[in-house]
């Protein structure tokens, strides 16, 4: 595994919160999708060896938990938030807005290789509905014409690139 | 009657000019205080005052914190553990956010309270993956406190230990449920445990005590170890102590959340006079007043029966605005407080396709492991889908309530009755809607709001 010297730092560091090495099993996954954007094969072996554990045990955690997934994805991950009180003000809209701007579909990743444009359930912010999670920064009243900023923005900095 | 004035304990500096997260700016505003005055007190003196106060849970159930606490098995000679619930994901629910984010330290202040009045030496803060920047905020500030002794080993010289640290989830609601987050927080898939025996307070986190409480819950705390328990319970009402955070959201002028003495605040108050009403050229159709699992409540409907005021039984006649915001009000009217979350729908709404929403939630979530669950969620998402995405049948409305009505009381957890709740009651209360559905969807405009 490729792996930046400061993830496998906080990995060392991490399990050390926990008296059973199993429990670090989530944060292992986070630390390791953050640095190589998703969980491969060998990460997943690398970190049943490094706990402990079967392999299964941690393939199971993957196919549990709706944010790890097992390939690649764009540069930047759009996630819009589909529950009640988003859709009640336009989530939907807002979603089928992203996809428009860089011509993709739900779940898929863009042609230019730059978003990956998701659903997700309820974000906790059903106050300044329709919410967007852009990689890891909220942005609220996300509505058509907001959603159309934001693409032309992420467009700016990708080309800025 | 005018709706009460806001009465802000836990949400007192959100949203306040100049108020930042970091450890010096609480300590400027009086913080860790109440853990120096505290750290003398026998910790069961403690347990004393929040069992005075009358604190019940915030995360949903209004389960008494006290009583909670004081089930905990103390002989057993393990490790008692403290996890603090920042799953927040019932939708329609958002206080929990707000405090991580902007105060973080009065979170840390109330665990490391609750942590010192029943032993704790190790907890752990379970927040939800979708919220990274609350993660790295608490990580800071549990850092920060840790610097100055707040946190950590012999913590102000008292000989007291303790350690906090942030585990972050990974999407799933069903974490939210503490038998599930323990599993999950041990590594595993979130399955939720059956209970007896995994009672958390006897075989929680690693076959040891371990107490859950939610975010805010663990705020109230500081503020009852402050005041003290008799105190506290002076604000609000019997039975309902304390303040209570409504979140709103939906179709009202002013969605957000609003801080009030408990059960002093009813419903149409709440929604017509601090939210500002319906949206302009609309009227209030239905709302679900404690997160999206609860039963949905009908404008127009009116509730009717006897309830207990101090000794005396008294006659009640309510409609959906009369009705008082507290756990026990909620629950005699067949819904529940639950979380705070107040969904609010106008007449726009179509309700079978509100509904097809709410249940895409619940199919997505739903552990899989009690198949009344796991493939009852799925029917009533595939009913209701097919009804607003394909064709919908009259006799849809009775094999969706049918499809309900067999899931609760038949699984591990409660997420079995989240589930079903919300189709039970839709098809209760809005029956003549589920039932014309095909013709009304013909005349429905194409480029209506869509909702699933």
């Amino acid at each position: 595994m490729n792996l930046k010297p400061e993830t496998y730092q906080r990995i060392d560091e991490v399990i050390t919160h926990y008296p059973v090495k199993r429990s670090a099993t989530l944060p292992l996954l986070h630390l390791i999708q953050e640095d190589a954007g998703y969980i491969s094969e060998e990460s997943l072996l690398w970190i049943a060896t490094k706990l402990e554990l079967e392999p299964i045990n941690v393939l199971e955690v993957v196919t549990f938990y709706p944010m790890f997934r097992r390939a690649p994805i764009g540069r930047r991950h759009i996630k819009v938030c589909r529950t009640l009180s988003c859709a009640l003000l336009g989530g939907y809209k807002t979603c089928e807005t992203f996809q428009a701007e860089f011509k993709t579909s739900l779940g898929a990743t863009s042609p230019c290789g730059e978003v990956t444009v998701d659903f997700v359930e309820c974000l906790a912010s059903c106050g300044t509905a329709p919410v967007v999670l852009i990689d890891e920064v909220l942005h609220e009243k996300v509505d058509a014409t907001k959603a159309r900023q934001i693409s032309a923005q992420i467009r700016a900095e990708a080309a800025a690139r | 009657m005018p709706a009460p004035a806001q009465t802000r304990v836990i949400f007192k500096h959100i949203d306040e000019p100049g108020y930042t997260n970091d450890l010096a700016c609480y300590v400027r505003h009086g913080g860790y205080e109440v853990l120096k005055k505290s750290l003398p007190r026998p910790p069961a003196d403690l347990i004393e005052e929040v069992k005075k106060s009358g604190l019940r849970g915030r995360g949903g159930a209004g389960f008494p914190c006290g009583f909670k606490w004081s089930l905990v098995d103390r002989k057993s000679g393990k490790p008692i553990y403290l996890i603090v619930n920042a799953d927040e994901s019932e939708p329609g629910t958002f206080k929990d956010r707000y405090i991580m984010h902007q105060d973080p330290h009065q979170l840390i202040e109330g665990t490391i309270l609750s942590c010192f009045a029943n032993n704790v030496k190790q907890a752990y803060i379970y927040i939800r993956g979708e919220m990274p920047e609350g993660a790295r905020i608490l990580e800071k500030a549990i850092a920060e406190a840790r610097a100055a002794n707040f946190v950590g080993p012999n913590i102000l010289g008292s000989g007291y230990s303790c350690e906090i640290f942030v585990h972050r989830g990974a999407g799933a609601y069903i974490c939210g449920e503490e038998t599930g987050l323990i599993e999950s927080l041990e590594g595993k898939r979130a399955n939720p445990r059956i209970k007896p025996p995994y009672f958390p307070a006897v075989l929680g986190l690693y076959q040891c005590p371990t107490i859950v409480n939610n975010v805010e819950t663990l705020c109230h705390v500081k503020h009852i170890c402050d005041l003290g328990g008799e105190a506290y319970a002076k604000t609000g009402t019997p039975g309902n102590t304390g303040t209570r955070i409504f979140c709103v959201s939906g179709h009202v002028q002013r969605p957000g959340y609003y801080e009030f003495p408990a059960g002093t605040i009813t419903m149409g108050q709440l929604l017509n006079e601090i939210c500002g009403g319906p949206l302009p050229g609309r009227t209030f159709k239905a709302v679900i007043p404690g997160g999206s699992s609860a039963k949905v409540l009908r404008f127009g409907e009116r509730y009717k029966g006897k309830r207990k005021v101090g000794a005396d039984m008294v006659d009640y006649d309510w409609g959906v605005e009369d009705v008082p915001m507290d756990f026990d009000s909620l629950a005699m009217i067949g819904s529940m407080g639950g979380s705070g979350g107040v969904i609010v729908m106008d007449d726009s709404v179509n309700m079978v396709e509100a509904l097809a929403n709410i249940n895409a939630f619940y199919q997505h979530e739903s552990c899989g492991q009690c198949t009344p669950c796991r493939e009852g969620s799925l029917w009533m998402k595939k009913i209701s889908s097919r009804m607003v995405h394909g064709q919908a049948r009259k006799e849809d409305a009775a094999l969706l309530k049918s499809v309900a009505d067999q899931i609760p009381g038949r699984t591990i957890c409660a997420f079995g009755e989240a589930c079903s709740w919300p189709t039970q009651s839709f098809l209760i209360k809005f029956k003549d809607e589920f039932e014309t559905y095909a013709e009304v969807k013909k005349t429905l405009p194409a480029d209506r709001l869509a909702l699933v």
